[in-house]
């Protein structure tokens, strides 16, 4: 065997997720003490909610005794939930503390509980080897909630495998087929980039100098600089940390102000935050944001922006719909790569990487009917 | 995850011994088989000891490190002067010997959830808690470490607890005039902001973890954040033969000491409904009628008081006993009904 067939699985088309990692499970305000969230993070459903004092917790959402689902159960007042079907209680740990009918309690009955970070707006969890969930590994999304940058954003629910999305953000040539009335240019394809690695970071740079500005950046623009007409120079550099975090410096400034050589002043600036949870082998949970670094003060901006962006992300995630199904009407058919994948495929050698370390590079892929929300 | 309950034996080699404490020895295997992953935090080895004179035994022994697939794992074993042996066979344990273990077994798990955690060891106890010390220093969780021994030369592994917990290791030295004092503790850790959120796992001699116990319980504290290891729930007495007699039946036999009411039923034929076999879920429980001797409950299922007035009893796990009067009466006999 060569060298080079190490990496046969880099093109698989249905790619297998990680679990020794954090994924966003859900935006801080969609886990409450009201009520439980349920969400499939990484193929494990959870029941997410939140104990009195505000932390949050992730269980598995099945009851120790007969796997009903605990997310459709009730709060306690202690800080726990209770099954809906028998009433046994759990608190957040997912040590059951309460059973029907018997005076103790089976010090063997509990969930499993997953670690849970708190940052940058998301609620993150682990749900593999507990043991290895450092919270320094959560990856640097610090525009997310920096005084520096305002913005907003959403979930897509994105019925494909995550590595499409990844694959999507790592290359945005399509910007020019997918989004033409919006971000897209012929300039994308027709200019440079530069793709370095490093560690679990992939990182995509491309400068289009001296362009006229699409018309999303007119606009944004023109909100920091309300007389602007003319030429831009444009900027897209992709900084990917693993797993599946791609977080997207954007923007442009007014032509020859010097914004290639480090001087932005004369632009705007925005980070496209993308962080994407797997869910099943073809779902996942796309969790994007939008952060700007002007006008900092204008929610109509903010607004303006996600409703914006939404518009700009609808489009893609009728692409990545179409896409699977293709992939999944045509088992046969392999993947081809261009020069443009070479950002994409170094993110996929770098998960090959982590899958390898879990032990996990040789589970089978393909799992056609393995779903675990319907549809 | 929930312990995988079923013990696998296998063989495994002795690869390092050493004096690690006063009195306690670090004996690391390497097992055939391998795991899926580490050892976890809290999992125990169970392991085939020799007593002398062809006797063979099990004893359980917490796991202190484990490399990655759990094939190389070092256990930390005291010497006990009034040994039933297995810790005199450790001792004795060099380079090169083979022995019979089963993969780790969890019924200590440290689990996240809780708002604070604190370890309680009491001297060779320490062996349960250092690699959940690890764990809770890594995550930078809101943590606790208390260490107490009768000497600093008698605790193993103090140097580490230490230097890798530093403002949140509490040691105590019997002989250096620290001792540990069990209601001080226990105040403290209701009297703190988390209080009524922390998980105390505690590991030690009996007389540490009933003291911390009812402490536990004066202070209010939830009975369920209170974790210990007692290496399933043993009995009052020795497992001895005794008599089963079921009357609707007209059924009698005898229970081996090394068998179950449950079992010996079921080898008489009768149909008994029953699940766990380890007196947690009290599906094999049945009435009891009479007893000559005493019933000696070693299930968790029934509360102390319904142990007390002794109604039922999960024939899984539970027996009948003579105890020191033995010799003198003859096999306790135990009068059940069945449903």
């Amino acid at each position: 065997m060569s060298v080079l067939d190490q990496h046969r699985t880099t093109t698989a088309k249905i790619f297998p997720h990680p679990l020794d990692a954090w994924y966003v499970a859900a935006w801080d305000h969609e886990v409450t003490a009201r009520k439980p969230l349920a969400r499939t993070v990484a193929g494990r459903p959870l029941a997410l909610f939140r104990t009195p004092d505000g932390r949050a917790a992730a269980l598995a959402d099945a009851c120790w005794h007969r796997l009903a689902p605990l997310s459709m159960g009730e709060l306690t007042p202690e800080g726990g939930i209770q099954c809906p079907y028998h009433g046994l209680r759990y608190d957040a740990s997912g040590r059951c503390t309460s059973m029907p009918a018997q005076q103790t309690v089976n010090p063997s009955a509990a969930v499993p509980s997953y670690p849970v970070v708190e940052r940058y707006r998301y609620v993150w969890v682990w749900v593999g080897d507990a043991e290895k969930a450092d919270p320094d590994l959560v990856p640097d999304m610090s525009q997310m909630d920096s005084p520096e940058w305002a913005g907003d954003g959403l979930l897509i629910e994105a019925p494909c495998n995550y590595q499409l999305v990844l694959d999507n953000l790592m290359d945005l040539t399509h910007e020019e087929f997918v989004h033409g009335s919006s971000i897209g240019q012929a300039e994308l394809s027709e200019s440079e980039f530069d793709t370095t690695h490093d560690g679990d970071t992939v990182t995509v740079s491309r400068w289009m100098r001296d362009i006229d500005p699409p018309p999303f950046w007119a606009k944004n623009m023109r909100d920091k600089f309300p007389d602007f007409t003319g030429r831009v120079d444009r900027w897209q550099i992709i900084h990917y940390r693993a797993p599946s975090t791609i977080c997207i410096d954007v923007g442009v400034a007014k032509a020859g102000t010097g914004a290639p050589e480090g001087d932005r002043s004369q632009g705007v600036n925005g980070y496209v935050m993308n962080t994407i949870t797997p869910e099943t082998d073809r779902s996942c949970h796309y969790f994007w944001a939008f952060m700007r670094n002007y006008r900092l003060e204008s929610q109509l901006i903010t607004t303006q922006l996600r409703q914006g962006v939404e518009g700009v992300f609808a489009e893609d995630e009728a692409m990545l719909t179409a896409q699977q199904r293709a992939i999944d009407a045509h088992p046969d058919y392999e993947f081809y790569s261009l020069n443009i994948d070479a950002g994409g495929m170094w993110v996929r050698r770098i998960l090959e990487a982590m899958l390898r370390a879990e032990g996990r590079l040789d589970e089978p892929a393909d799992r056609p009917t393995d779903l675990t929300r319907a549809g | 995850m929930v312990a995988e309950a079923r013990p696998r034996w296998g063989d495994a080699e002795v690869v390092a011994a050493v004096d690690v404490a006063d009195g306690i020895r670090r004996i690391t295997l390497r097992r055939g088989a391998r795991e899926p992953r580490r050892a976890p935090a809290g999992s125990h080895l169970d392991v085939e000891v020799d007593l002398g004179g062809g006797r063979r035994d099990v004893r359980s022994y917490s796991i202190v490190s484990s490399d990655e697939t759990a094939t190389e794992v070092s256990l930390s074993v005291l010497a006990v002067a009034d040994s039933r042996g297995g810790s005199r066979h450790m001792h004795a344990l060099a380079t090169g010997d083979r022995l019979r273990c089963t993969q780790p077994l969890q019924n200590f798990e440290l689990r996240p959830g809780h708002a604070r955690q604190v370890l309680l060891a009491g001297g060779v106890g320490i062996t349960a808690l250092l690699a959940m010390g690890e764990i809770l220093a890594r995550r930078g969780a809101d943590h606790a470490f208390v260490y107490a021994g009768r000497t600093r030369g008698a605790m193993a592994y103090l140097d580490d607890v230490v230097e890798r917990h530093g403002d949140a290791a509490r040691i105590h030295v019997d002989d250096e005039g620290t001792p540990l004092d069990v209601p001080t503790l226990v105040a403290e850790i209701a009297a703190h902001p988390a209080g009524h959120d922390t998980e105390l796992y505690m590991c030690g001699p009996i007389r540490l973890m009933d003291a911390v116990r009812r402490a536990w319980a004066d202070a209010g504290l939830p009975t369920h954040h209170l974790r210990f290891e007692t290496f399933g729930s043993s009995g009052w007495f020795t497992p001895e033969e005794f008599e089963v007699v079921v009357p609707r039946l007209g059924l009698t036999r005898t229970v081996r000491a090394d068998s179950t009411v449950l079992e010996t039923l079921a080898e008489a034929g009768v149909e008994m409904m029953y699940d766990c076999r380890k007196g947690e879920c009290g599906l094999c429980q049945v009435d009891v009628v009479d007893v000559d001797g005493h019933v000696d409950h070693r299930d968790v299922f029934f509360s102390a008081d319904e142990h007390r007035t002794t109604r039922r009893m999960c024939t899984c796990v539970s027996r009948a006993a003579r105890g020191d009067d033995r010799a003198s009466a003859g096999a306790a006999v135990l009068t059940l009904d069945l449903p």
